[in-house]
């Protein structure tokens, strides 16, 4: 290595080691250390004792919540995610028209997901009063008697999922990215050989949108799993653990009974489903992704 | 026999196609108007739902069916919120930490990202690699043994586990950083070093003033996300007078709880400052957004 190539790579490390520093202490280092601490059992207190799989044992033989609030955060996944990507993507088609005020509406439609998630939950919690709420009031409008929302174990989880729904404007602004990438040459000639609207909506738009929508649902499925703040003020998790998302219950165990081995037990086992439903999203991407470069090397 | 000729034959087909055209031209932008003032609707509901009550009468508050504008409208919740709680302290303690992730993050990405996009240095790119798999990584799983170490530094109930972090970046505003330095000619560097820059003066001086775009995103999204952040300060801070806005109006909320004018009103307050910051960035911001989401 000459002088000054090695003079640049110290410099190069000199430049990313503030990352470097905060990837070994805030994230390599935690990770194993967390997988070490599922292994004890310690309350902070005193030392911490060894329990080798104890805790995993308990979280899978005798813990009851555990199932309940797995149960919680898959179902509120396995709904809001595809609603997400659908309105997200209706939202963002609509947003691409060539209408006046355009601007205004892409200001006005992603507001909510920069707003203060605790502001917003307490706003919620108004708007599903049972009793003076305007979501109750619309509904009556319309002849419905509206449930109780955050009262109710049936309706407490789908009011946190139209909270969540609130926020769609999030990822339609990214989709309007994708959709304003698509090079218009494609709409062209395909209306010249007679596709219609909706035939270049699934031939070009969608095709072409894939990665987006790809990158989106991977980000959007990790964030899923993190739900916490909505269910801790609305409803504590609650009624009858109708809204325990496992996110809550991790911070009940670690930082409410102060177990930091189980609730670091609790950690790794979301995780690694994570990681699992990441690498199935992933493994499938072959069969439904489109990408441009890809198809070119075959070509070729 | 009434055979029409060519020409008004042509022409009354050709113009029958064109009105068609414009009435169904019509048709769908009068649509699309529609909807578009419809979603709306959908969308500030919510948030005039805020502002009304924020700005009733106790009274006019508990009402069915609820009544949207607010007759006579009562300015007093807003200076209940500040006799109820230390608001200005909440405040004073929010900017600060959001101050130095703004230094923390702004420092700590200019400098990671010039180094990954600009230097050569052996195991750049592994090391890159793994700085994308981190945005993957959920941050519970880290989330018990940072507190623990922060414990054991002895920062519990101090703001630094909630500011010091900034310092190391983040990995999504360095690989955000990095594509657009990466955008940026080579020549410029060259040209710089030519005249007698060091490396770190063509970052200070040659690059960071061409790279406002990010960094206006990099500080807005952290100005809005530390902010809005809730589960930081719940697990960092646990006396009353660190507390941040967002711990604060929960504070609030447990005292309150049913006294939703005052609750909104205070709401309405922690949702102003975030709205401010993204109504002067919009622009740049969900551009900024759209080209992180896209090249992922």
């Amino acid at each position: 290595m000459s002088r000054q190539a090695r003079r640049e790579a110290v410099e190069g490390y000199i430049c990313i080691s503030p990352w470097l520093i905060g990837f070994v202490m805030f994230v390599a280092g935690p990770i194993l250390a967390s997988l070490v601490l599922s292994l004890t059992y310690w309350d902070i207190g005193s030392a911490p004792r060894w329990v080798g799989v104890q805790n995993y044992v308990e979280i899978f033989t005798e813990d009851g919540d555990f199932g309940q609030a797995l149960k919680v955060t898959l179902t509120y996944a396995a709904v809001t995610l595809p609603l997400h990507l659908v309105l997200g993507l209706a939202l963002s088609l609509l947003l691409n028209l060539r209408l006046r005020g355009m601007n205004f509406y892409r200001t006005l439609f992603y507001i909510p997901a920069v707003l203060p998630i605790v502001a917003v939950t307490m706003l919620w919690i108004w708007i599903f009063n049972p009793e003076f709420g305007v979501i109750n009031h619309l509904l009556s409008l319309v002849g419905i008697k509206g449930p109780t929302w955050f009262h109710s174990p049936r309706w407490a989880l789908p009011a946190l999922m139209l909270l969540g729904l609130w926020g769609v404007g999030g990822g339609a602004v990214i989709y309007l990215a994708g959709l304003q990438n698509i090079p218009p040459h494609l709409y062209e000639a395909a209306e010249i050989d007679g596709a219609n609207v909706w035939r270049r909506f699934w031939r070009i738009t969608l095709p072409l949108l894939t990665p987006t929508l790809f990158f989106q649902l991977v980000l959007n499925l990790i964030a899923t799993f993190q739900v916490f703040t909505q269910s801790y003020i609305a409803t504590e998790g609650g009624p009858l653990k109708a809204t325990f998302f496992y996110m809550l219950y991790i911070y009940n165990k670690a930082f409410g009974t102060l177990r930091m081995g189980y609730g670091s037990a609790l950690a790794w086992i979301l995780t690694l489903i994570i990681l699992a439903v990441t690498l199935l999203v992933f493994r499938s991407s072959p069969h439904w992704v489109y990408y441009e470069a890809e198809r070119r090397k075959e070509d070729a | 026999m009434n055979v029409p000729s060519p020409a008004t034959q042509g022409g009354g087909w050709l113009g029958q196609l064109r009105w068609n055209r414009r009435v169904r031209g019509r048709l769908v932008s009068f649509a699309a108007h529609f909807s578009m003032i419809a979603l709306s609707f959908v969308f500030l509901i919510p948030m005039l739902w805020m502002l009304s009550t924020s700005l009733k009468s106790r009274a006019q508050t508990w009402l069915f069916p609820p009544e949207w504008i607010p007759t006579p409208v009562v300015w007093e919740h807003f200076p209940r919120i500040f006799e109820i709680a230390p608001v200005l302290l909440f405040f004073q303690n929010t900017m600060i930490i959001v101050v130095w992730n703004v230094i923390g993050q702004v420092f700590s990405t200019s400098l990671v990202a010039f180094g990954f996009a600009r230097l050569r240095f052996p195991g750049r790119d592994v090391l890159f690699i793994l700085l994308i798999a981190t945005l993957m990584i959920p941050y519970q799983v880290t989330l018990i043994p940072t507190f623990i170490l922060f414990k054991i530094f002895g920062w519990i109930n101090t703001f630094l586990p909630l500011t010091v972090p900034a310092f190391t970046g983040s990995a999504f505003f360095i690989f955000l950083m990095r594509q657009y330095l990466m955008s940026i000619p080579f020549d410029l560097d060259d040209a710089a070093r030519m005249d007698g820059c060091n490396t770190f003066q063509v970052l200070f001086f040659i690059l960071l003033p061409l790279c406002i775009p990010p960094l206006v995103i990099v500080l807005v999204f952290t100005f809005i996300g530390v902010w809005n952040d809730f589960l930081g300060p719940l697990i960092y801070l646990n006396e009353n007078s660190k507390y941040t806005i967002a711990l604060g109006l929960n504070l609030l909320r447990g005292r309150n709880r049913t006294d939703y004018n005052v609750l909104m009103a205070a709401s309405l307050l922690a949702v102003l400052p975030t709205l401010i910051v993204y109504f002067l960035a919009q622009n740049k911001l969900i551009g900024g957004i759209a080209s992180v989401g896209l090249k992922g």
